[in-house]
């Protein structure tokens, strides 16, 4: 299974994990979405150059960059691109395909995700006090520290809960996300 | 009129003030929410970044509990809508998607026919189907010398464009217009307000704040109006950190566009959430508006 992957283009990979993603091949490197990255200053490959890396086949290159963490979904990209590619997509499956293949490096992003998907499948909602203790305090707790004023401001005006709350059918949900894993083949 | 209302997590703690504020401005309007029973988080951004499948099932499990009597579902959180609807529109535009989320649903007793729930975020509802004359009508209080920044944001605007200008969006100046205010012009309306960033990497977080909060003070705006958790959250909780970190002094009070509504409603500040942004807001709108 794993071989056959593997011996799969790169560009075809992306491309069949990215609804839409084939126009990606059209890309004509003009820059727009570089230009209207909000964080383009701060990745290794701008997302123009992250297209072409892709149609280029540099797998190791474009999966061990920090461009898709740095990816914050704004869509400007794909709002302006002239063809119509979908950038902010390809990003999400790039971020998929470097967890998948351990490429991330010294980056909190998945860690970031992985907490949260957690409590969507254990209570159907997302807990922020339990994001801010199970991500913070297992990759950042230098971080929680500096949060902790902020939490106490947000606490006091009841921002801030301590319990999750769950949903009342989460076995229904949580079958429904089982069959999904099982059919997209994922873990 | 009755839409399927979806509040999404962050309107039960963090946000609040946006669920107390829509409620109430939604009561006065006579717009009939009827929440989604049931419904589970939309996965934000982070789903995505897993599995996508998954987080396209999830999303859909909320559509499929959709009151097909109800036909539409408005949300008010933008990344909440942006997922309903782009799921929506996923599975019209590639039927075997289609099939592989309903196989899933059908795990869960559930199934979901794409285009048969329409997707509209809270914006769109008041400007549209409200419209000048439903919300002039009800203004009280007008917001007579308030300088308002309104600010739309990322997801509420793209990628889809139907509803809106991606570029340079006008829906919710003109809804605060209605009510009297003075909107500023403000150039990076639809820039991003960094999302999850502040939870990966401080610095570039607190650059795409402070751009937010400097072309406010520029335009010498009382206040920042937006229509999301996740900009109210990075904008208001975070502004003292940013203060700290480049050494500024703002101070931005920022209101979500419903409180506002309800403000020139007449509505009672605690009725609408006041006082639980962390940059306080009362003061000046008592200054600017009166007393309510
Ligand atoms: S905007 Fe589109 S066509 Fe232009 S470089 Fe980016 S992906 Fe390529
Ligand atoms: S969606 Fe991501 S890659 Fe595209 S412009 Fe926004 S931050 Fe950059």
């Amino acid at each position: 299974m794993s071989v056959t992957v593997k011996s799969k283009r790169f560009v075809d990979e992306v491309i069949e994990e990215t609804p839409g993603g084939h126009r990606l091949r059209d890309c004509i490197q003009c820059g727009t979405c570089g230009g209207s990255c909000p964080s383009g200053a701060e990745m290794d490959y701008t997302p123009r150059k992250m297209i072409a890396l892709v149609n280029a086949g540099r797998r190791e290159e474009a999966l061990s960059a920090n461009t898709m963490w740095s990816c914050v979904s704004c869509y400007s990209c794909t709002s302006r691109c002239p063809h119509n590619i979908p950038v902010t997509d390809i990003m999400y499956t790039l971020k998929r395909m470097a967890i998948r293949e351990g490429r991330v490096k010294d980056n909190d992003g998945p860690a970031l995700a992985r907490a949260f998907t957690h409590y969507v499948d254990k209570y159907g909602r997302s807990f922020e006090m339990g994001l801010a203790t199970r991500y913070h305090l297992l990759n950042r707790p230098f971080a929680a520290m500096k949060m902790g004023g902020m939490g106490m401001a947000m606490f006091l005006r009841g921002r801030m809960a301590f319990t999750p709350s769950k949903i009342r059918n989460i076995g229904q949900l949580q079958a429904i996300i089982n069959k999904a894993r099982e059919l997209g083949g994922a873990s | 009129m009755k839409y399927a209302f979806y509040p999404g997590c962050s309107l039960e703690v963090n946000a609040a003030a946006y669920d107390l504020s829509v409620k109430a401005v939604a009561k006065t309007l006579g717009l009939e929410l009827v929440e989604v029973d049931d419904w589970n988080c939309c996965g934000a951004t982070e789903y995505f970044s897993q599995d996508e499948l998954t987080a396209c099932a999830v999303i859909a499990r909320n559509l499929a509990l959709v009151d097909p009597a109800c036909g539409q579902i408005t949300a008010p959180c933008a990344a909440c809508f942006l997922n309903l609807k782009k799921v929506d529109r996923l599975m019209s535009e590639h039927p075997d998607l289609d099939q592989k989320i309903n196989q899933a649903l059908a795990a869960g007793g559930l199934k979901y026919r794409p285009g048969s729930v329409q997707v509209r975020h809270l914006l769109e509802v008041i400007y549209k189907d409200v419209g000048e004359e439903g919300v002039k009508a009800r203004v009280k209080r007008p917001l007579t010398g308030l300088r308002v920044a309104a600010y739309y944001g990322c997801q509420v605007v793209r990628p889809f464009k139907d509803f809106d200008d991606p570029e340079q969006p006008t829906t919710m100046d003109e809804i605060l217009k209605w009510l009297g205010a003075e909107v500023v012009d403000y150039p990076v309306k639809t820039h991003c307000c960094s999302g999850h960033m502040t939870q990966i990497s401080e610095p570039e977080a607190f650059e795409m704040i402070r751009r937010l909060l400097y072309c406010a003070q520029q335009r010498e705006a009382d206040v920042i109006a937006c229509a999301c958790p996740m900009c109210q959250l990075n904008m208001d909780a975070y502004q003292g950190r940013v203060n700290g970190f480049f050494n500024t002094n703002f101070n931005l009070p920022i209101l979500y566009f419903t409180q506002l509504l309800g403000v020139a409603f007449g509505l009672q500040p605690r009725e609408l959430g006041f006082g639980k942004e962390l940059v306080a807001a009362e003061p000046v709108i008592a200054a600017k508006v009166g007393a309510a």
